[in-house]
């Protein structure tokens, strides 16, 4: 726990940190061949020297991309986009240049830019840096990306939690305005664009983007079904729409910088550019580590970039990409064949961390949140607490996920509670099969998959809760 | 239902900013809870007054949106995340201290109204659990011994005095 004491000195032990890091990491390289952290959009999140205010971000080069685009052809830079591969960061992962392609440019209707700054996957953190440490390279991504899409107006949405980044966004985003990088004639172009923020109310359902439409236009945040109703055509009033995640956003700059083709060769085919790995849990150095797409794999993350495990403990279980992703169990093999032909036998840290390796294993990377379990953790108490989760968001629009999550939720609970039943397991499954698949938006999936994933990989569990209802396998509580 | 000309100024400055009126209407309640602590019925007819909408048009959002309220919260307000990965590191023992120590449980507002205490969902910052709010503020590690001193020292008030706790925003680096 940081006081105020050690806060004092804070700024110069971070400063000593980043040092001996850096070092450390370069000493790891040589040892170990470990991939070393490559911070594009997190390059100055951490450095003591750095503010959140505009003249830190001039001072580094900031809002030279928007200068150089506008001089650019709108399309020309969906182009670098499109070349550069880079796939969404939100959760879905896909092509962004790809989204941008699919808008209606021939309705004549205004277009849209909103920025998903909901940030509601539970393990996910990554947002929150940008936000707070860096907002001008958001506003900076999204006014190339407004004009890249001719946006007549341009959204932040921002998870209601945020309150001081809501307030730091404004602040941004009026400084932005003073020196002509937002609003009318940008930069003394003929382009002109406002930035609105505009603040959620706690409902995870809202960074489903159709959920987040529904609710920019101030109605319950109830997804839309696509089709028709992709928001690249029928997006915000119905006018098409470009809905982008922040680390997606801030990419743009990046491509910008670099031209698609440099950008592309950052990380893998199909996977470019870094990502922002999230990791909670139960490894000794949990936090935010930014890599080169497949730089690393699972077991680097956890034993050599987050220090492992704590001590005498061992790898019982990892939710690769955010809670919604199905959960890798410590022992299994994960073998088949990747896209491009090549045979894969993978242990679960072999899992390489990019947009593929999770998806192999038959998982995803999500929104990048990796949480960790050690073998103190009670997996039917996680997948207790995960469905409660579930049952408080479910947008009840849909009779199968609305009465589904809560049925998850009351057996799990009562299993958790000492009344399980050794036919649980299976009346589980069965609900979450139903969910799946029988929802308007992809919620009913997200639910569904933590509990196929849990009964099915650790159905022992579950079975034992019913043989011996009293035994307590863990201390620590989770629901 | 009275706000004050700073709030009337700032609704009026919020409606311009949206396409469609009816978009500025979580915005607008985030104003007046700000103020008055909580959303009543008579509030909802104001706003939807104001916007040329129904009171069900604008009460509908403040019974489904989890952080907007009917009833206030107390004067300072606990949030302590539920969520698994702050659960991993703690947070059900966290939030079982919160309630010794403020005599509450979570969900509910202490009698003289001046705290309150919610066991809610994602904060989003799974990285440093359990993650705990006092009113705008985040705080981190918040877990086993230092959840004691935490809550003995929101009680006394001193949370942001020197021997206190420092925010993760008072963190940020200034300029």
């Amino acid at each position: 726990m940081r006081t105020k004491d050690f806060a004092a000195t804070n700024k110069i032990s971070l400063a000593n940190e980043y040092h001996r890091y850096n070092l450390k990491s370069v000493i790891f390289m040589i040892s170990k061949k470990i991939a070393k952290e490559k911070r594009i959009i997190l390059k100055h999140a951490d450095d003591p020297n750095y503010s959140n205010k505009i003249g830190c971000y001039l001072r580094k080069g900031g809002y030279k991309m928007l200068e150089k685009s506008l001089k650019l052809k709108p399309e020309e830079i969906g182009e670098e986009v499109l070349k550069s591969g880079v796939r969404g960061r939100g959760g879905a992962g896909f092509p962004a240049g790809m989204k941008w392609k699919f808008l209606d440019r021939k309705s004549g209707k205004p277009i849209y830019l909103i920025c998903n700054a909901d940030e509601s996957e539970p393990g996910t953190f990554k947002d929150r840096q940008i936000i707070y440490k860096d907002p001008h390279q958001l506003i900076e991504g999204m006014m190339i990306t407004a004009y890249a899409i001719q946006a007549k107006l341009a959204f932040i949405y921002i998870r209601a939690e945020f309150f001081e980044g809501a307030k730091i966004l404004e602040r941004a985003i009026s400084e932005a305005k003073e020196k002509g990088f937002c609003g009318e004639n940008i930069l003394d172009s003929d382009y002109s664009c406002d930035l609105v923020i505009h603040r959620g109310a706690g409902a995870y359902i809202c960074g489903e983007e159709t959920g987040l439409i529904e609710s920019l236009e101030g109605k319950r945040p109830n997804p839309r079904i696509k089709p028709p109703y992709f928001p690249a055509v029928l997006g915000l009033y119905q006018c098409p729409t470009i809905v982008n995640n922040v680390e997606t956003l801030c990419n743009v700059r990046h491509i910008m910088k670099m031209g698609g083709d440099a950008y592309a060769k950052l990380g893998k085919p199909n996977n470019t550019g870094t990502r922002i790995w999230c990791v909670s849990g139960q490894v000794v150095k949990p936090g935010y580590y930014e890599f080169e797409c497949g730089a690393l794999t699972l077991g680097e993350m956890i034993y050599d970039i987050c220090g492992g495990l704590h001590p005498g403990r061992s790898l019982q279980a990892v939710i690769p990409g955010g809670s919604s992703a199905k959960v890798l169990r410590a022992d299994e093999r994960f073998t088949g064949k990747m896209k491009d032909g090549t045979e894969f036998d993978w242990g679960i840290e072999d899992i390489p961390l990019d947009f593929d390796g999770p998806m192999a294993a038959g998982s995803m990377s999500g929104s990048g949140g990796i949480i960790v379990m050690d073998d103190t953790v009670d997996m039917v108490q996680a997948m207790a607490n995960i469905n409660a989760f579930y049952a408080h968001e479910s947008c009840g629009q849909c009779t199968p996920c609305r009465e589904g999550v809560l049925w998850m939720r009351k057996i799990t609970k009562r299993i958790c509670s000492g009344h399980a039943r050794e036919e649980d397991a299976d009346l589980l499954l069965s609900v979450a099969n139903q969910i799946e698949g029988r929802t308007i938006c992809a919620f009913g999936e997200a639910a569904a998959w933590p509990t196929q994933s849990f009964v099915s990989k650790f159905r022992d569990d579950f079975i034992a809760k019913a043989k011996h209802p009293s035994d307590e396998k863990s201390q620590l509580q989770l629901i | 239902m009275k706000l004050s000309e700073n709030a009337l100024d700032l609704i009026d400055e919020i409606i311009p900013r949206y396409p469609q009126k009816r978009s500025a209407a979580l915005m607008i309640i985030h104003v007046v809870q700000d103020e008055l602590g909580c959303v009543s019925l008579e509030a909802c007819e104001w706003i939807a007054q104001k916007l040329g909408l129904q009171p069900i048009n604008i009460q509908e959002l403040v019974t489904f949106y989890p952080m907007l309220r009917e009833k206030p919260w107390g004067e300072k307000h606990v949030r302590v995340c539920r969520t698994l990965p702050c659960a991993l590191k703690g947070s059900y023992a966290t939030c079982k201290t919160f309630e010794r120590k403020l005599g509450i449980k979570e969900g509910h507002v202490s009698e003289d109204g001046k705290y309150s205490l919610e066991f809610m969902e994602c904060l989003a910052d799974c990285g440093q659990g359990p993650v705990v709010m006092v009113g705008e503020s985040t705080y981190e590690n918040v877990q086993g011994e230092d959840a004691e001193r935490f809550a003995e020292l929101l009680l006394s008030d001193k949370l942001n005095e020197d021997q206190g706790f420092c925010s993760y925003e008072q963190n940020l680096t200034g300029e």
